[in-house]
């Protein structure tokens, strides 16, 4: 009850009113496959824990996508998940400290908190001619995840990248480039999505701190409450595949309707993720809200798989 | 021989830098920055759908994620001749103002100012002083002595946590620190304040470019986004931008005044020679005359000998990157022949190639840009200046600095953001003459070659393209942090950055924070700087433009 009454003391100081946020609660509680019943239990997950969990957020071959992708995230506030509901302790993007000393907070989490704390992976590793085309403090990326993944209790590949390669893996994959479940043959909870809607890292962290258990994944490690079903299945554009209503030029008449985009080259059917439930930046669109194309960028190899992009799939 | 001090990881970048200076009497005497990383995009882009290649080179980097996707587009819409329609033009303009809005907000409060704001001293200020002091600098909607009391509430919470997370183990207590308490804890509550409305400002992407980070909304010929032209579509990304707007006029510009009060000795400070803009945000299809950010190039600090810039004098050397080779190229003809070895600063050390243009390094990004508009009196640009540098009572001469670099960045906020209003109205303007065009077709010619030039967050930036048989045969990119992070060049000159370092003064060589300001305030993104490289085969790679 004082839990209570503190978590209320602290939404009011916030100006966010105990409806709204329930109602986010419904919203996540929904996305992650939960019955209703769970809404107050994952509410108290984001109402003030004694200990925050520590997370140590490593960065790798990547472009950062994934990071801006979180700092994006508006339900909880991205200050809130730093400062009240985690405790980001090494994170290369925001931390203060540089240089040796960043590299010590690294040790210190790593050692103080081993078989406690989430690692989230961010880039693909470097396999090739001992990973020597990425280091961070002199070692390579493959070195301080063989040391830092292994002592972690839970592991999320956040991102294509960390999931399955990515970009850098594409072709002829110059850095023999690797996802982290891969490249250190371990079990990995895989967020793929180039880059991934922060909610599907947020639910999968609610998941962990809720029932203390990682989400059921499918068979490439994607939690099924995510990308259980197809972007074909679920998008609003659905009924014009299913009525031969195409878009065929990009700026035509069809494209100003919102017809399918199936024959400009779609992935739609091919790929699975929630993007058109969940949407991007608090809801606000998706790429084939926007009259694109969805490249598949969820989906392993896609970068191979998936293109030439504007060319209709077989 | 000085005292070697290396900072690896530089944190609060994009990307994986290291950088090693040598301090001697308190002062930078020698310096060396370090790209340590690749990925090989450019190698990736072989052989490939032309129509892909933007949509791959986003991809080099999440944070400045329109900016590589808008000037591969460019490239391959010069390679296959096509212009796009007004509408689209203007939406890519709108998209790229929020970047800079975007990029520039998040720069300053996020990844730079924890180097002039010590957010431990925000616990001895006094909320009261701080409302005072807020309320005399700046017009921000929040403040009083009530909010500043719960800000530093929250900061005490955490802090008696224990649990400091990513504020843990900096530089805090720091002699080089000047702001009082009162200072320090303002700005710790703006920084929380402007990293909510970073995620607005990214809404703006998403309204008319699916989401952010990487849109998904240009297609070579124009935009997708035709159903989106509404009007509350347009209303929403109006509202966004005020928002955003009215942050960066009432927050983020008096934020960097005050602030500045404090160090004005940076302005003598972390200054570099020679300058480089390619200009962007063109307002009509005459380029490179109509661009709202002018091209031009300013050597020794001489603004009143400002000429225009012309691509056909850059070369980049490799002398002292893993690269084969000594040669300086000009990137259409550039090898590249990667060749790991030690990390070894009397020879080899760095990823990143070095550009030159006519053999000198140049500085890019907001302060090259805010000079060459200012020396070719651009009215909007000199009146932001002027007032600034009256306000802060220093000379012009302080803007060839770490505090006139992060100045600029300010400045062309203000500027870029006032504009994109009138940019807004012609949109809405073309829709109530009925012309809603987004696209214009086109056919993929057997060859060709493209190249885009554009100006974008972090400077100056270059895209070349060679199709052949409906293919991408090779793929170029020079981008910002490669001419302002690159190692020294086959005649032994610093890189910018290098040369900014020497001359700063270093209280503790075990907390180095005097070096992370000047790096910082360059804003470096080493994914973007450096993704040439096939290791085995060592392949020659040529582009070649017309």
């Amino acid at each position: 009850m004082t839990l209570e009454r503190d978590f209320d003391q602290r939404l009011l100081e916030k100006g966010i009113s105990r409806r709204d946020f329930m109602k986010y609660c419904g919203f996540l509680t929904a996305t992650m496959g939960l019955a209703s019943s769970f809404v107050p239990r994952v509410a108290e997950v984001f109402a003030a824990p004694k200990q925050r969990p520590p997370v140590i957020w490593l960065h790798f071959a990547e472009c950062t996508g994934c990071s801006e992708a979180v700092l994006r995230s508006m339900y909880p506030w991205i200050d809130e998940l730093v400062l009240e509901v985690l405790s980001i302790e090494y994170h290369e993007t925001i931390m203060a400290a540089a240089g040796h000393q960043a590299e010590d907070n690294l040790r210190m989490a790593t050692k103080k908190y081993e078989g406690e704390f989430i690692c989230v992976v961010e880039g693909a590793i470097s396999t090739k001619d001992n990973g020597v085309y990425g280091k961070i403090g002199g070692r390579t990326f493959l070195e301080i995840a063989d040391d830092v993944c292994r002592k972690a209790k839970a592991v999320i590949a956040l991102g294509t990248c960390a999931a399955y390669g990515g970009v850098q893996a594409a072709k002829p994959n110059p850095g023999g480039y690797k996802g982290v479940g891969d490249a250190l043959g371990i079990s990995v909870v895989n967020i793929p999505g180039c880059p991934p809607n922060p909610i599907n890292l947020v639910g999968t962290i609610a998941n962990y701190l809720l029932l203390g258990k990682l989400p059921a994944v499918d068979d490439i490690g994607r939690p099924l409450f995510a990308y259980g079903t197809s972007i074909h299945d679920q998008c609003p554009r659905r009924s014009h595949y299913e009525h031969d209503e195409f878009v065929e030029e990009f700026g035509s008449e069809e494209a100003k309707q919102g017809f399918c985009l199936y024959k400009m080259g779609c992935k739609g059917p091919d790929t699975y993720n929630n993007c058109p439930i969940a949407k991007f930046n608090d809801g606000t669109s998706w790429p084939v809200e926007a009259g694109h194309p969805c490249i598949g960028c969820s989906e392993p190899d896609f970068w191979d798989k998936m293109s030439p992009f504007f060319e209709a799939s077989e | 021989m000085g005292k070697r001090i290396t900072i690896d990881p530089i944190t609060r970048i994009e990307g994986h830098l290291r950088i090693e200076v040598e301090v001697s009497g308190g002062k930078v005497v020698n310096a060396w920055s370090s790209g340590q990383m690749f990925r090989g995009l450019e190698i990736i882009l072989q052989g490939r759908d032309p129509r892909d290649a933007p949509l791959f080179t986003q991809r080099s980097c999440g944070v400045c994620t329109y900016t590589h996707y808008l000037a591969s587009i460019r490239a391959v819409e010069n390679a296959v001749g096509v212009q796009i329609p007004d509408n689209a033009r203007i939406i890519r303009n709108l998209l790229h103002g929020a970047q800079f809005q975007h990029d520039h907000i998040v720069h300053f409060y996020h990844l730079h100012a924890l180097d002039w704001v010590d957010v431990v001293s925000a616990l001895k200020a006094d909320p009261k002083k701080t409302s005072a002091l807020a309320d005399q600098v700046s017009e921000a909607p929040w403040g009083g002595t009530a909010y500043f009391t719960q800000v530093q509430q929250r900061i005490k919470t955490f802090v008696d946590s224990g649990q400091l997370g990513p504020f843990a183990n900096a530089y805090w207590g720091h002699p080089a620190y000047k702001l009082p308490p009162e200072g320090n804890l303002m700005a710790a509550a703006h920084y929380l304040e402007a990293l909510r409305l970073q995620a607005k400002t990214a809404r703006m992407h998403a309204v008319f470019g699916a989401k952010n980070p990487h849109l998904q909304t240009l297609v070579v010929g124009g935009v997708t986004c035709a159903k989106d032209l509404t009007p509350d579509r347009i209303g929403e990304f109006l509202f966004l931008w005020k928002e955003t707007q009215d942050f960066v006029r009432k927050v983020y510009l008096p934020d960097i005044l005050a602030v500045a009060s404090f160090y004005k000795d940076w302005g003598g400070i972390g200054g570099t020679t020679n300058f480089l803009a390619w200009g962007d945000l063109p307002l009509s299809a005459n380029e490179p005359e109509s661009l709202f950010l002018p091209r031009g190039i300013i050597m020794n600090r001489d603004l009143k000998g400002v000429k225009m810039a012309e691509e056909s004098k850059v070369t980049e050397h490799v002398a002292h990157s893993w690269y084969e080779g000594k040669a300086d190229l000009h990137p259409h003809e550039g090898e590249t022949k990667p060749r790991h070895g030690d990390y070894d600063t009397a020879g080899r050390y760095s990823w990143l190639k070095a550009p030159r243009y006519e053999g000198q390094s140049c500085e890019v990004g907001p302060l090259a840009r805010v000079l060459v508009a200012y020396a070719r009196g651009k009215k909007e640009i000199r009146k932001v200046v002027n007032d600034t540098i009256s306000k802060l009572g220093i000379p012009v001469t302080a803007l060839f600095s770490t505090l006139g670099r992060t100045a600029a960045r300010a400045l062309e906020t203000v500027v870029i953001g006032d504009a994109m209003e009138g940019w807004i109205m012609e949109l809405v303007g073309n829709l109530k003459k009925g012309k809603g065009d987004t696209y214009a077709p086109w056919t993929m010619p057997k060859s060709g070659m493209g190249v885009g030039l554009n100006d974008v967050a972090r400077g100056s930036l270059g895209h070349w393209i060679q199709i052949e048989d409906k293919k991408i045969k090779n793929y170029q990119y020079v981008v910002p942090s490669t001419w302002n992070l690159g190692p020294r060049c086959a005649n032994g000159k610093l890189g910018p950055v290098e040369e900014s370092l020497i001359g700063t003064p270093v209280a503790d060589p075990k907390r180095p924070l005097e070096i992370l300001r000047t790096v910082h305030s360059f804003d470096p993104c080493i994914a973007c700087a450096v993704h040439v490289i096939d290791p085995d085969s060592n392949q020659v790679y040529k582009v070649k433009v017309l």
